[in-house]
C-alpha cells in the first residue's frame, strides 16, 4: 500500500472518472435538448405530418343537377354506366395482391390480366401509362362500359371477386331531346385544374381532385348551384394502408336541377330551320361575287317579348355536346378548336357580332325623333345623297319622294336616313366640332337601346358589340395610328388609301362616318341577342328585359324552387306614339315591304307578325343577312354570315318557325293543336313529391312534323330572288348597296 | 426489495430474524442502491406498457394476443430481476474467479451464432434460437464478460498493491481478451453491438488508469478503423445506406429512409404531454417499424409527450449517476472498473438507441436498456445491475 489510497483510486482515475461522469450527462442533456426541439418547438409540424401520414380520404362524387327545359324535358342529365372498379386496399390484402382475382376479372370482361393489372397499379416516376393516378384510397375504375351481364357475375359472386364492385354510376349526357342540339347554350364539362383548384380553395365551394367543371354556356353559369358538393369519407389508415378506423363522413349533395325557358321542340325547329335556311342559301348565286353563298354561320333567337325569357337559341355550326362526355379526345378536341375547324364552340346568338345593316333603322328612327324630327313630316326619298362630291345611292336607284318617318322605316329608305344624319352631323360642329356642341342623338339612341355593351343574358363570355362614337374612333384611331400612317398612301390602293385617310383623320367623327352610321352600315357591330333584345323591347310596349335562359333552380328533393325572375334594363327612349308608328311600319315590311314576298299568305289577321330585314356588308365578303320580326308575344331573330339578303336567307325559315310556334298550317289555317307554343310557357314543370320533376315525352322530330304541315305554303320554296309578283307595293328593296366610297372605312375588323 | 430474505451474505452484522434482519443497519438491503434500482424498475415497467402499446394490434408478429408481448416482457423483467439477485448473491468478486468460465461460454455462445445454429434477423446474424420460440442473442453477454474480463486482468496487480497503474503488458493482455469476441461479433456482422464493446473497452481503460498513450491510442484506432471499414467495403449495403440516410433524411422517404423519418414525425407529434398512453395514431398506425425494440422510445415521444420521454431520459440518468457514485466510491480498482465498464456500456447505448430516434444518431439495431422487448438484453443489463449492487453492497471488504 505505497501510494494507493483508501478507496482503491489514484487521482488520475479519480479525474477520469469525473469525467466519465460529465461526459455521460452531457450526452443526457444533448438527449433531452433535442428531444425539446422536436416536440415542442417543431412539435406542430410534426403533429401535421403525422395527420397527413394516416388519414386518407374516399371521395364520393356528387350527381350533377339536370338542365331542363320549360316543360321539364332534361336537356342536360346524368346516364347510367355500369362502373367496374377494383379497391386496391382490398387487393393489396389478399395474397397475391390481388392477382388471381385481377386474372378472373379479365376472363369475364373479355380483356387481357396484364391490361387490368397495369390499370389498378399506381402511377410513379418509373411507371409508364396505363397506371392510376389518383387516390390509391380510391376505387379505381376498371372499365364503365361493362354490360348488365357481365356486372351481375361479378355481384352474384361477389366472394369470388373481393375487392371487386361493379356499381352504377353517373356519367353526365345530353340527350338532346326531340332531336334537339342545344350545344352552345348548354355548355360543356371537363375536369377540373390545378389552378381553379387553389383559387376555390377557401371559397364556400372549393373543388375536388375528380371534379369536373362547367366550361361554357349554361354548365358553366350554373355551375355552382348544378355541382352539388361532393361526399368526403375520412379514413385512419395504418403503415400498410389499411383501413383502422372511420374518422369523418359528409355525405355527397346532389347538385340542383337547372330550368330553364328553352322548349326542346321550339330549339329544335329553330335549329333544323337555321340549317336548312343555311344549305339553302349555298346553292344560291351572289351576283356581287359570281360564286354560291358560303352561308357559314349563323344564329337564331326565339325570345319571349314580355318576359326576355330564350325560348330557342340556336348557333350554327354546331357540333355534338356528347363529344365531351367521359373525356373529349384530342382529334375530336382539334375538330372543335383547331385552326381549320369552323368554331363550332362558339355561341353566335352571343358571341357572333355583324353590321345590323337596315335592322339598325328602327335606333335611327328613334334618334331622328329624339333629335325633334316629326314623324310625319316631309323626308325626301331620293333614289341618291350626294355629299362633297361623293354619291349615297338607295338601293336600286328607287325614289319615293317625300314620306314620314314610318314610311321610311317601312320602306327602308336609305336617302331618308343620310339626310338625317347628314343634317345632325352638321348641327354637332361638322368635322370639327366645339367642345360640348354635339349632342350625338344617333349615338346616344343606340346607347339608351342598350347596344355597346353586353345584355346580361346568363351565359358566359358575351361580346358587347360596338356604337361607333367619338370616343370610340378616338380609342381606335390611338390604338391604330402607327400602323395606318405606315402602310397609307394617297394614290396607292383601295386598303392604303383607306389607311391614309385614318391616319389624317381617323380620330374625328366625318361626315361619311354618320351617313353610314345612320343605316347601321360602316363600323357599327350587334350581336343577335342585342337585336333580339331590343326588337322584343319594341314588341312589349318599350321595356329592354335582361335575357334569360335559367327559370328556376329546383334543389334535388323539390323542396326549394329558386325563381330567376324577367330582369327589366331599362326603357326604350321612345314615346308610345313613335311605337305604334314603328309598329305599324313593322308590319308593312311583313304585308308589302321588303320581307312580304317570304309571308304570302300569312294570316297576319289572326298572328300579327313585324319585321324588319337587314343586309351587312362586310369588306371583303358576301353580305350577311338579318331578319328581326316580333309577335305580340315572341320575338325572332335569325341572321346568317355569307348568305346574301336577310329576307331572302332567312324569310322562310323565320316564317316556319311561327308557324311551329302557333300552329300556322300551309294553307294560312291556324291549327291550335299543333301549335308548339301558342303562349309562352308559363309556370314551372311539376315537381314529384320525390324530387323529380314531371316531363312530357318528346318523340320524333317536332321539325318534321312542322314542315309536313307547310307543303301548301305559297313561299316555300321560293329562291334568294323574291318573285316579280310578290309584292307590288315595295319591289324587291331587302337590300341596299352603297357604293364603296372614298373615306368609307370598312376594314376587315 | 422483497427478495432481499432469500439469501443472506454472512459475516455482515450479527444473525436476526425476519424483517428485522432484513432492514437491520448494515444489513444489505440497507446497503442497497435504492434510487438506482427504482429507476430500473420504473424504466423496466414503462418500457413494458410501451412494449404494449407498439404490440398489441401488431397481429403478424403477437400470434393474434394482443399481451403476448406484454406478457413475454414482464417474464424476462422477473427472470432479469432473479439474474440480478443471483449476481449480488454471488458477489462480483465470486465472479471475477469465474471469468474463465463466463468469457469461455459467450464466446462459445458468438462462435455458435455463426455456426448452421444461429438466425439472421435484420441483416444480422446474431441469435441462437432453441425450440420453443426461445432465442438468444450471445453478443448481450459478451458485455458483461469483456467487462469482467478486462478489469481481472486490469485490476489484478493493482489491487494486489503491486503497481500503481496496470503496465502496458497487463493492457496488451486485456486488449487481446476483449479483441477476440469482438472480431467474431464483427462477423455477424452486428456493428452496434461492436460500437458498444468498444466504448466499454475505452470506459474500461479510462476507469483502470492505463496510460494515457493507450487511450489516446485507442482513440486514433477507432478513427483508422472505421476508415478501414469505410473503404474495405466491409460493411453491407443496408449499413451504408442506414448512414446516407443518416446524413440526409429526405433521401429516399419510402425506402431507407423511412424509419427515421417515421420515427421523428412519431416523437415529434407527441408535444409536451403527448397523445396519451395507447392513443397514438403513428404508433396505432404501425408507422414506425421495430417500434417495439429498437424504436420503442418513439411510442413514448408520441404517446407520452416530452414529458414522459424525458422522464425516460431522466430516469436513465439517475442510473447512469449512481453507476459513476458507486464506481468511484468502490475501494478496489477492480470494482472501479467493472462499474465503469457498465456505465460506458449503458450510456454509449442509450445514447445511440435515442438519438437515432431523433435523428442525431445513424440506425443501428441497439435495444434501449430496460425499456425495450427483448429477453437477452433484458438480462444482461439486469446481470450488470446486479455486479453494481454487488460493489455498492461489497465495498467496505475486508480483503
Amino acid at each position: 500500500m505505497t501510494n494507493i489510497p483508501e478507496t482503491g483510486r489514484t487521482p488520475r482515475v479519480q479525474i477520469r472518472l469525473v469525467v466519465i461522469q460529465i461526459l455521460v450527462l452531457s450526452l443526457l442533456g444533448t438527449l433531452g435538448g433535442r428531444l425539446w426541439y422536436l416536440q415542442i418547438r417543431q412539435g406542430a409540424q410534426y403533429q401535421k405530418e403525422a395527420s397527413g401520414n394516416h388519414v386518407q380520404q374516399v371521395v364520393d362524387p356528387a350527381v350533377r343537377g339536370d338542365i331542363l327545359d320549360a316543360r321539364g324535358v332534361p336537356l342536360a342529365d346524368n346516364e347510367t354506366r355500369l362502373v367496374v372498379s377494383a379497391s386496391r386496399t382490398d387487393l393489396l390484402k389478399q395474397k397475391d395482391d390481388g392477382k388471381a382475382v385481377l386474372t378472373k376479372l379479365a376472363g369475364i370482361l373479355g380483356a387481357k390480366p396484364e391490361d387490368i393489372i397495369q390499370k389498378v397499379r399506381l402511377c410513379d416516376a418509373k411507371t409508364p401509362q396505363p397506371c392510376w393516378n389518383g387516390s390509391p384510397y380510391q376505387p379505381i375504375p376498371i372499365t364503365d362500359k361493362a354490360t348488365p351481364k357481365q356486372a351481375l357475375q361479378i355481384r352474384e359472386r361477389s366472394e369470388d371477386f373481393p375487392g371487386i364492385t361493379a356499381e352504377p354510376e353517373a356519367v353526365r349526357r345530353y340527350p338532346g331531346p326531340g332531336k334537339s342540339n342545344t350545344a352552345q347554350v348548354l355548355g360543356y364539362l371537363s375536369p377540373v385544374t390545378d389552378d381553379e383548384i387553389q383559387k376555390a380553395k377557401d371559397t364556400d365551394s372549393p373543388y375536388l381532385r375528380s371534379d369536373m367543371v362547367g366550361r361554357s354556356g349554361l354548365e358553366r353559369e350554373y355551375d355552382k348551384e348544378l355541382r352539388g358538393k361532393a361526399g368526403v369519407t375520412r379514413y385512419e389508415v395504418d403503415n400498410l394502408g389499411r383501413v383502422i378506423g372511420k374518422a369523418k363522413a359528409d355525405p355527397a349533395e346532389s347538385g340542383s336541377n337547372l330550368v330553364t325557358s328553352i322548349d326542346s321542340r321550339v330549339q329544335r325547329v329553330a335549329e333544323y330551320e337555321l340549317d336548312k335556311a343555311m344549305k339553302a342559301a349555298r346553292t344560291q348565286v351572289d351576283k356581287n361575287t359570281g360564286e354560291n353563298y358560303k352561308a357559314d354561320s349563323g344564329a337564331v333567337i326565339v325570345m319571349e317579348a314580355k318576359t326576355g325569357r330564350i325560348v330557342a337559341m340556336a348557333s350554327a355550326p354546331n357540333y355534338d355536346p356528347n363529344v365531351w362526355v367521359g373525356g373529349i379526345s384530342a382529334k375530336d378536341y382539334k375538330a372543335l378548336t383547331g385552326k381549320d375547324s369552323d368554331y363550332p364552340l362558339l355561341n353566335r346568338a352571343i358571341q357572333g357580332q355583324a353590321a345590323p345593316g337596315s335592322t339598325f333603322k328602327v335606333v335611327s328612327t328613334a334618334a331622328a325623333v329624339q333629335a325633334g324630327y316629326v314623324w310625319n313630316g316631309g323626308y325626301p326619298c331620293t333614289s341618291s345623297y350626294s355629299v362633297g362630291g361623293q354619291v349615297f345611292r338607295n338601293f336600286e336607284g328607287e325614289n319615293f319622294g317625300p314620306i314620314s318617318l314610318g314610311r321610311a322605316l317601312e320602306v327602308s329608305c336609305d336617302t331618308v336616313f343620310y339626310g338625317l344624319g347628314d343634317r345632325e352631323w352638321k348641327k354637332d360642329g361638322g368635322i370639327n366640332p366645339k367642345k360640348g356642341q354635339p349632342k350625338d342623338w344617333f349615338f346616344k339612341t343606340a346607347h339608351q337601346f342598350g347596344l355597346g355593351k353586353e345584355t346580361g343574358i346568363d351565359l358566359p363570355n358575351e361580346v358587347t358589340g360596338r356604337v361607333p362614337d367619338r370616343q370610340w374612333k378616338l380609342d381606335y384611331w390611338k390604338a391604330n395610328k402607327d400602323a395606318w400612317c405606315k402602310s397609307g398612301k394617297r394614290n396607292g390602293s383601295y386598303v392604303e388609301k383607306i389607311a391614309y385617310e385614318n391616319c389624317l383623320e381617323g380620330n374625328k367623327m366625318r361626315e361619311g362616318d354618320e351617313i353610314n352610321y345612320s343605316i347601321g352600315q360602316g363600323d357599327t357591330l350587334v350581336t343577335p341577342i342585342q337585336e333580339a333584345m331590343i326588337y322584343g323591347a319594341v314588341a312589349n310596349g318599350g321595356t329592354e328585359y335582361a335575357p334569360t335562359i335559367g327559370k328556376a333552380i329546383i334543389s334535388p328533393d323539390g323542396k326549394s324552387v329558386q325563381e330567376i325572375k324577367p330582369r327589366v334594363q331599362r326603357k326604350l327612349p321612345v314615346s308610345q306614339a313613335t311605337l305604334k308608328g314603328m309598329d305599324d311600319a313593322f308590319a308593312g315590311v311583313i304585308t308589302r315591304g321588303t320581307a312580304a314576298w317570304k309571308f304570302n299568305g300569312w294570316p297576319q289577321n289572326k298572328i300579327t307578325l313585324h319585321g324588319k330585314t337587314g343586309t351587312a356588308e362586310v369588306y371583303g365578303k358576301q353580305t350577311t343577312g338579318w331578319l328581326a320580326t316580333y309577335s305580340k308575344d315572341y320575338s325572332v331573330i335569325m341572321t346568317i354570315a355569307q348568305a346574301g339578303t336577310g329576307s331572302g336567307s332567312s324569310g322562310e325559315a323565320v316564317r316556319n318557325i311561327y308557324s311551329a310556334l302557333y300552329g300556322v298550317q300551309g294553307d294560312g289555317s291556324v291549327d291550335n293543336k299543333k301549335a308548339l307554343l301558342p303562349q309562352p310557357q308559363k309556370g314551372l314543370p311539376k315537381v314529384r313529391t320525390d324530387g323529380t320533376i314531371d316531363s312530357p315525352k318528346v318523340t320524333g322530330d317536332p321539325a318534321k312534323d312542322a314542315e309536313a304541315s307547310q307543303k301548301d305554303n305559297p313561299s316555300n320554296g321560293d329562291s334568294q330572288q323574291p318573285a316579280a309578283t310578290a309584292s307590288p307595293t315595295t319591289g324587291n328593296r331587302n337590300t341596299r348597296r352603297r357604293p364603296r366610297r372614298r373615306g368609307s372605312r370598312r376594314m376587315p375588323s | 426489495m422483497t427478495g432481499a430474505n432469500s439469501f443472506s451474505v454472512s459475516g455482515y452484522g450479527p444473525e436476526r430474524a425476519g424483517w428485522t434482519r432484513i432492514f437491520a443497519r448494515d444489513s444489505v438491503a440497507r446497503r442497497l442502491d435504492w434510487p438506482m434500482l427504482l429507476a430500473a424498475l420504473v424504466l423496466s415497467l414503462i418500457g413494458s406498457m410501451l412494449v404494449y402499446s407498439a404490440t398489441r394490434n401488431r397481429t403478424e408478429i403477437n400470434q393474434g394476443d394482443q399481451y403476448y408481448f406484454l406478457v413475454r416482457h414482464l417474464m424476462n423483467l422477473g427472470i432479469g430481476f432473479a439474474l440480478m439477485i443471483g449476481t449480488l448473491w454471488l458477489g462480483h468478486r465470486a465472479l471475477r474467479n469465474a471469468v474463465p468460465i463466463l468469457y469461455g461460454v459467450s464466446l462459445l455462445g458468438v462462435l455458435l451464432v455463426l455456426t448452421p445454429l444461429g438466425a439472421t434477423i435484420n441483416g444480422s446474424r446474431n441469435w441462437i434460437v432453441f425450440g420453443g420460440g426461445f432465442s438468444l442473442q450471445p453478443a448481450e453477454f459478451v458485455k458483461v464478460s469483456i467487462i469482467l474480463g478486462m478489469a481481472m486482468i486490469l485490476a489484478a496487480r493493482v489491487d494486489a498493491g503491486d503497481k500503481p497503474y496496470p503496465d502496458h503488458r497487463t493492457v496488451v493482455q486485456a486488449l487481446g481478451l476483449a479483441t477476440v469476441p469482438i472480431l467474431i461479433v464483427l462477423l455477424m456482422p452486428d456493428l452496434g453491438t461492436v460500437l458498444v464493446l468498444v466504448t466499454i473497452i475505452l470506459g474500461v481503460l479510462l476507469a483502470s488508469g492505463a496510460s494515457n498513450r493507450w487511450i489516446f491510442g485507442l482513440l486514433v484506432a477507432g478513427v483508422l478503423g472505421c476508415v478501414a471499414i469505410w473503404q474495405l467495403h466491409i460493411l453491407d449495403e443496408y449499413q451504408i445506406n442506414r448512414f446516407a440516410a443518416f446524413a440526409n433524411p429526405a433521401l429516399d422517404p419510402a425506402g431507407v429512409g423511412y424509419n427515421t423519418n417515421q420515427a421523428r414525425i412519431a416523437i415529434g407529434s407527441g408535444g409536451l404531454t403527448g397523445a396519451g398512453l395507447f392513443h397514438g395514431s403513428q404508433t396505432t398506425g404501425q408507422f414506425v417499424p421495430e417500434q417495439q425494440t429498437d424504436f420503442v422510445f418513439t411510442v413514448a415521444g408520441e404517446e407520452l409527450g416530452f414529458l414522459g420521454a424525458g422522464l425516460i431520459i431522466f430516469l436513465l440518468g439517475v442510473v447512469l449517476w449512481r453507476a459513476c457514485r458507486i464506481a468511484r466510491d468502490s475501494t478496489e480498482l477492480y470494482g472501479t472498473i467493472v462499474a465503469a465498464g457498465i456505465v460506458a456500456w449503458f450510456s454509449f447505448q442509450a445514447f445511440e438507441n435515442i438519438g437515432m430516434t431523433l435523428g442525431i444518431m445513424p440506425v443501428t439495431g441497439l435495444p434501449l436498456p430496460f425499456v425495450s422487448y427483448g429477453g437477452s438484453s433484458m438480462f444482461a443489463v439486469w446481470i450488470a445491475v446486479g455486479l453494481l449492487q454487488s460493489i455498492k453492497v461489497q465495498r467496505p471488504m475486508s480483503a
